[in-house]
């Protein structure tokens, strides 16, 4: 592995920070050069939100320009739809099939795009859909869908399943652990 | 940690602990904990805020949220005097704040070193303006110094003390949202042990009344050509040789953009930008073929560079506007366009931040926007109800300034229209210097009608303390400003407090207190939703039979509730049960899930 560019995509309110930080602990431990470019303050506040994750031998910009990125982690549809241009042509895209309504959308201003998935793979061949709430649901947390699109991801990169799993522990409070080490093996399994 | 531990962790485990991935702000906090530092305040401010959170972590340091980035940069500036290491962060606007006893401090210089940390936010992702903080260093002749990545904040910190301390001045360290909130790999070593200086009575230096501080500014002239030597060494202001063809002055994250856009072309990589370095500057540029400057926002290096007759490229082609990217600069300077096939030729709905589910502020907005009144407002979450759905907020300017506001509207236009407006801002913005506009409400006889948001924290920057909450940043318990009788003791009498949720009352409460001929203040009291303290009952959902469609509910604003054309929905997954959308409900269509 060269370098490996990670986008993280969603709402904000939807848990992208720990994904970032649990990537960016994995980076270290793999002993990669590594920046995490995350946002916080007014946007996360129900606004899309996107984090970098790079690494490589030597990590210059912390973002990830359009066309750059290897993979992305889309936690909601209509982001992945507006962060798309960012993955290179044969970079895969990780989609939890879930949406949330922009206020736009909400208010009958605009209309939540229909179809996502198949437009995008009109264009893209690598995607990779899961439902992970309703996975999280069913590991005993609805806001672990995080660690299970972690799990997903973890499977699609090189790295030991092991290093993953430290820096999960590393990362998450330990009264939340068990609950996610499940979240994330089933998103490993899928 | 204490320093203890950390000794005994890294006997234990060698190497690995000595390096971590940090955020740039726990990078300068790092560096603070390190310099020796015992002093540190600060006013929380998006992107500077996890700097005093993470000083907050060491037991060795006292840490404290001021009122005010004025009162924040005092406190330091006393400390230092005391003979202590202090250090005080803010916000690029909090720096505005400062600026009086920034200018100052300039002069008396310090005892114990001093460093200012700075934030600014090039692209506005959370702020109201873009201004470059550089323009301070050189407005108030205070040497500045700006890091590129997290290793570089914890270094410039620490070393920013010894010189802070060598050259007897204050230093600002200047980062952004990039440096601030991007996390990088660190190094970290041990706290030095800094014995307080001793203290002396110095009026000479310490009291800025005319006769002294005439004699101070030349101390400030001579100190300043010191630093321009200083400069000029290679200490922060490094030549990185490449190729000659180009040559690229740059600093701070834009250094990390300009690597990967030119590649193996050498680098005047600037560490320290306020006195930038003359001799090091002419040396570079007649070293190479073409240079080019690259930096956001003002064309501060390249006006300097300019004044030594050294034309380079830079703002002719790069925006003074927003942040750039690799990509950016590449499209500018190289017509270099990323080309990709669109997946969609739709418009892809905009996904603007919101008041989240269960916000307080949300039930005040209902009334505000129902009683179609001119809204003053401020800085805070409750800026958002500027946006769709609620668009209630008339102005909003800086920390403070919607009572100001009123109250120039009110003398503008007179009763009528005073009887039609309110101000509103947050308890910590309120404290901050909202509690001046207040009293000038009061002593120049005006009859605003302010409203006190009080959530019990404060709520933007991601739950920090304040003086109304009644716990330290420690998360020690406090003592507590009581909002009603601080109104009461500045000649308010007229102070009522009243539940956001409790629509009637509250719509009653805001009618009342507008129509009457004296000033009044509300205090709109509910916790914000994300307090662990606040337990609502759980997601709410909508019974179809009971539901006619009317959709009232959609009034109150609230992203849980959708509107599906035909019928509206709850999103289970966001709503938390707040409850207030029962309230406009007038078929006792929602239920709890799972009822």
């Amino acid at each position: 592995m060269e370098k490996l560019n990670i986008m993280i995509v969603g709402v904000g309110g939807q848990g992208t920070l720990l994904a970032s930080r649990v990537l960016g602990n994995v980076a270290m431990k793999i002993d990669k050069d590594v920046k995490v470019s995350e946002v916080h303050g007014m946007a996360q506040r129900g606004g899309s939100v996107v984090t970098y994750v790079k690494m490589g031998e030597k990590v210059y910009s912390p973002i990830i320009d359009k066309g750059e990125a290897d993979i992305i982690i889309s936690f909601e549809e209509l982001e992945a739809l507006r962060w798309i241009d960012y993955l290179k042509s044969d970079g895969t895209l990780i989609l939890n099939e879930q949406k949330i309504d922009p206020m736009p959308v909400i208010i009958g201003k605009a209309k939540y795009p229909g179809g996502i998935v198949e437009k995008i793979k009109n264009n893209y061949k690598n995607v990779v859909t899961i439902d992970a709430l309703n996975i999280a649901k069913q590991c005993g947390n609805i806001k672990a869908v995080n660690t299970v699109l972690l799990g997903l991801l973890a499977k699609s990169t090189s790295i030991d399943k092991e290093i993953w799993i430290e820096s999960l522990k590393e990362n998450v409070p330990p009264k939340a652990i068990n609950v996610n080490l499940k979240a994330f093996n089933e998103g490993y399994s899928n | 940690m204490s320093l203890t531990e950390f000794k005994i962790l890294n006997t234990i485990m060698g190497d690995v602990l000595m390096k971590k991935l940090m955020l740039g702000n726990e990078a300068v906090a790092r560096g603070a904990f390190e310099a020796g530092v015992t002093v540190a305040a600060a006013y929380p401010g998006t992107p500077s805020t996890e700097i005093t959170e993470n000083i907050a972590k060491y037991d060795e340091i006292f840490s404290e949220w001021s009122p005010n980035e004025k009162v924040a940069l005092e406190v330091a500036v006393g400390a230092s005097i005391a003979g202590a290491r202090s250090i005080c962060a803010m916000k690029h606007v909090g720096l505005n704040v400062a600026a009086d006893p920034l200018f100052t401090a300039s002069y008396t210089g310090v005892n114990g070193g001093l460093v200012i940390m700075v934030a600014d936010d090039q692209g506005m992702h959370s702020s109201q303006n873009e201004q470059d903080s550089r323009c301070y260093a050189r407005g108030a002749k205070i040497p500045m110094l700006e890091p590129s990545d997290s290793q570089e904040c914890k270094d410039f910190v620490k070393e920013a003390f010894s010189i802070s301390e060598k050259y007897d001045t204050p230093v600002i360290v200047r980062i952004s949202t990039r440096i601030s909130h991007s996390q990088s790999v660190v190094e970290m070593s041990e706290r030095i042990e800094y014995n307080l200086k001793d203290y002396v009575k110095n009026p000479a230096k310490y009291v800025m009344m005319p006769a002294m501080a005439r004699k101070r500014h030349v101390e400030v002239e001579k100190r300043m050509a010191e630093l321009k030597k200083f400069s000029n060494t290679d200490q922060f202001n490094k030549i990185e040789w490449g190729n000659k063809e180009i040559g690229v002055i740059t600093s701070g994250i834009a250094y990390q953009y300009a690597r990967e856009v030119f590649g193996d072309a050498s680098y005047l990589k600037l560490g320290m930008v306020h006195p930038l370095p003359d001799k090091l500057i002419k040396e570079f540029a007649s070293q190479v073929k073409t240079l080019y400057i690259i930096e956001e926002l003002e064309p501060y290096i390249e006006d300097y560079a300019k004044t030594l007759g050294i034309k380079a490229i830079g703002k002719e082609k790069l925006p003074v506007v927003g942040e750039y990217s690799a990509n950016l600069i590449k499209e500018r300077l190289f017509d270099k366009k990323v080309e990709s096939k669109p997946v969609t030729d739709e418009e892809i709905p905009i996904r603007p931040p919101v008041m989240c589910p269960g916000c307080p502020h949300r039930g005040m907005y209902y009334v505000l926007k129902k009683l179609k009144l001119t809204v003053t407002g401020d800085i805070g979450c409750y800026t958002l109800g500027a946006l769709p759905p609620t668009q209630s907020m008339d102005t909003c300017v800086c920390m403070g300034a919607s009572i100001g506001t009123a109250h120039g509207m009110e003398k503008a236009r007179g009763e009528d229209f005073r009887k039609k407006t309110v101000a509103i801002l947050g308890d910590s913005t309120f404290i901050h210097s909202g509690i001046t506009g207040l009293i000038d409400v009061v002593y120049n006889k005006g009859n605003s009608t302010v409203i006190i948001l009080d959530n019990s924290i404060t709520g933007m920057t991601g739950h920090q303390h304040n003086p109304t909450t009644g716990f330290t940043i420690k998360g020690e318990p406090a003592k507590q400003v009581d909002l009603e009788k601080l109104c009461n003791a500045v000649g308010i009498d007229r102070v009522r407090i009243a539940d956001p949720f409790d629509l009637k009352e509250f719509e009653k409460v805001v009618k009342e207190e507008t129509q009457a001929d004296e000033p009044s203040v509300i205090i709109s009291q509910r916790p914000c939703a994300l307090l662990k303290s606040v337990k609502y009952e759980g997601p709410l959902k909508i019974n179809p039979d009971k539901c006619k469609n009317c959709k009232m509910c959609l009034s109150v604003g609230c992203p849980a509730i959708v509107d599906k054309g035909d019928h509206v929905e709850v999103n289970e997954a966001l709503c938390v049960g707040c409850t207030l959308c029962t309230k406009v409900c007038n078929f006792d269509a929602f239920e709890k899930v799972g009822e």
